[in-house]
């Protein structure tokens, strides 16, 4: 297998002196191309500091970070922006969707913020991917008006616009019931066993956790299994 | 960035009520502005038509010849003739300028003039006036006579002349009456009263007689030449720069009005800047209100200016759609207070017919285009603090509150 991704001997320390926490203790980590994993642990273990590490929105202290052969640590915000925009997609646990815009408006986002205006291809394949997501019927509705799963959903659609390589989902299922979170679930499995993107989902929830082929364990701070 | 200008103006529609009430702070300030421009810009051009708009805005006046002297060859004076008290200086080849100076850009009107002083008998009233001969049809040239005149008709020839309100009642005269004029020349001429006007101004009124160029060549004994040029201009503004060229032209000394009108020029300078002061405030409160809507809009938005941070949206996008925010809040609220200045300044009189007692409102110096750009720009500028802030935010944190 091709590595999408990889991580050497991350450290991530906040605050400084006596007030320094370290979260991640020399973490590393390898990501193959169309792999499903899940990333477990409990809380303040370092789950979300890596996900926000491995989705460029943060640097770690010290350690390596490479992604589709790039050195992540020596890009500046600029290219990391860049970056990020074409290969990583986000899924969050509370959707995060732009509350004064409709469903596709949410969606196209990511490519419309890249090509500068939204293009009758972005809005086509928004469309799309809504449809996938059984959203048809709801493309022009404001994100406010849509209920919790199909935030959730539209959320995923967001994360797949640009077809990344690497979609990091921080319990993107946390915040929604069983039924739910398990339809959201099988529509990442389809569309990482469709599309071979990659997906590392951080949960909880050992039921969520076992619909990935990889289950990852990070304790203190560190990949314990 | 046609994406950022679409994002600026859906967070302004999605707050109605508020980019409404901005929107409306900032039209109160053009408001002022515009109504301040207009109020000070009228009274600088009522106070200005009340001192100067009946005088001459450039003079050429005829320089007196300097005193002859007789020097002996050992260099001591023999004789001193004393200069003339009453012969007046001439133009002597002012026909020879005047198409030059009509063709000077901004000259209004020119008008050659003969004056001088002299007294005017009726029975056994005498009264001294200060006489000015103009040529017939030109006689409103500077001073608007036919337009102050209340009996008669301002029109001047051979015999006639023509008094004001107070000078006529003063020798108890009414229309069509004769009376003598006797020159500082000695001359003494039989005239007929043509026509009266009133200016309102006691000096003109109640000491000065207009007659016509060919009665003040006899009286002051002036066969050739005038004793001076008076110039009247399209912008009184223009007079120093007009002058120079006229001085340029001719070789004479054309004088502006502003020469010795220092205390003038100081008043409305100082009420300008009365207005500037007025203005830059009206503008400074726009400014300050449009930063603290925007940074308190940017503060609402910071999770969602951390998901377009994580979803790849760059700094100078969301630097971009906050500027363009403070734009559009600039552009509506300038064009509204724009039009709204204009409306209310409508009812009031245009300035050529401002009236003592009212306000002086001159509805062309709204400064409407200069009031929306200078609105437009400051809400830019009132825009970066809270735009560099909004691109600041850090992904992580906005995206966990």
């Amino acid at each position: 297998m091709t590595a999408l991704l990889q991580v050497c001997d991350l450290v991530k320390t906040f605050g400084t002196g006596e007030a320094a926490t370290r979260v991640l203790r020399g973490l590393s980590l390898r990501l193959d191309a169309g792999e499903m994993a899940a990333l477990l642990g409990p809380s303040g273990s370092g789950k979300s500091t890596l996900l926000t590490i491995l989705g460029t929105l943060m640097k770690p202290t010290s350690g390596q970070h490479v992604m589709l052969g790039q050195d992540l640590i020596a890009a500046d915000d600029r290219a990391l922006t860049e970056f990020r925009n074409a290969h990583i997609g986000f899924v969050f646990q509370f959707h995060n969707l732009l509350p004064d815009f409709t469903a596709l408006e949410n969606v196209i986002f990511p490519t419309a913020v890249r090509e500068g205006r939204e293009t009758a291809p972005a809005r086509a394949r928004g469309r799309d991917l809504l449809a996938r997501m059984g959203l048809a019927e709801r493309i022009h509705f404001p994100a406010t008006n849509l209920s919790g799963g199909q935030k959730q959903r539209v959320a995923v659609a967001r994360a797949l616009m640009n077809s990344p390589e690497l979609v990091l989902a921080d319990e993107p299922t946390g915040n929604l019931d069983r039924v739910s979170a398990m339809q959201v679930m099988e529509l990442i499995a389809e569309i990482n066993r469709e599309e071979g993107t990659t997906f590392l989902i951080s949960t909880h929830d050992d039921k969520i956790a076992s619909l990935c082929r990889r289950q990852i364990v990070v304790g203190d701070g560190m990949v314990t299994g | 960035m046609l994406y950022a200008l679409k994002i600026a103006a859906r967070y302004l529609t999605a707050s109605k009520a508020q980019t409404a009430l901005l929107v409306l702070g900032v039209a109160v300030g053009v408001f002022i502005f515009i109504f301040m421009s207009a109020l000070i810009g009228g009274l600088a051009q009522f106070i200005l038509s009340r001192t100067v708009g009946d005088i001459s805005h450039v003079t050429i006046e005829a320089e007196p010849d300097d005193p002859a002297l007789l020097i002996s060859p050992a260099g001591h004076v023999l004789l001193v003739a004393e200069r003339g008290r009453t012969r007046t200086a001439s133009l002597s080849e002012a026909a020879t300028w005047l198409p030059l100076i009509e063709a000077v850009p901004g000259v209004k009107a020119v008008s050659p003039q003969i004056t001088g002083a002299g007294f005017l008998t009726r029975g056994a009233q005498v009264e001294q006036v200060s006489v000015t001969g103009v040529e017939p049809g030109r006689e409103s040239a500077i001073l608007d006579l036919e337009g102050y005149m209340v009996e008669g008709r301002a029109r001047l020839g051979a015999g006639l002349i023509v008094l004001g309100r107070e000078l006529a009642d003063d020798l108890d005269l009414s229309l069509n009456q004769p009376l003598r004029l006797q020159s500082s020349e000695g001359v003494t001429a039989l005239l007929t009263l043509s026509g009266i006007y009133e200016t309102g101004n006691g000096a003109l009124d109640g000491a000065r007689a207009f007659v016509s160029l060919s009665t003040a060549r006899t009286l002051f004994a002036m066969p050739q030449g005038v004793s001076q040029i008076e110039i009247k201009l399209f912008d009184l503004n223009a007079a120093d720069a007009t002058a120079l060229r006229i001085r340029g032209l001719t070789g004479l000394d054309a004088v502006p009005w502003t020469d010795g009108a220092e205390q003038l020029m100081e008043a409305l300078s100082a009420q300008a800047q009365t207005g500037y002061f007025l203005k830059t405030f009206a503008l400074i409160t726009i400014v300050i209100g449009v930063a603290s809507a925007l940074l308190l809009s940017t503060y609402r938005r910071r999770p969602e200016i951390g998901i377009m941070r994580a979803m790849g949206a760059g700094r100078g996008f969301v630097v971009f759609v906050f500027v363009t925010q403070g734009a559009l809040i600039g552009l509506m609220g300038g064009i509204m207070g724009a039009g709204l200045g204009y409306l209310a300044l409508l009812p009031f009189p245009p300035r050529e017919a401002f009236k003592p007692g009212t306000l002086p409102m001159d509805i062309t110096q709204g400064s409407y285009g200069l009031a929306i750009t200078l609105t437009v720009i400051g809400a830019i500028l009132a825009s970066i603090l809270p735009a560099r802030s909004a691109a600041r935010v850090d992904p992580v944190t906005a995206i966990g509150q």
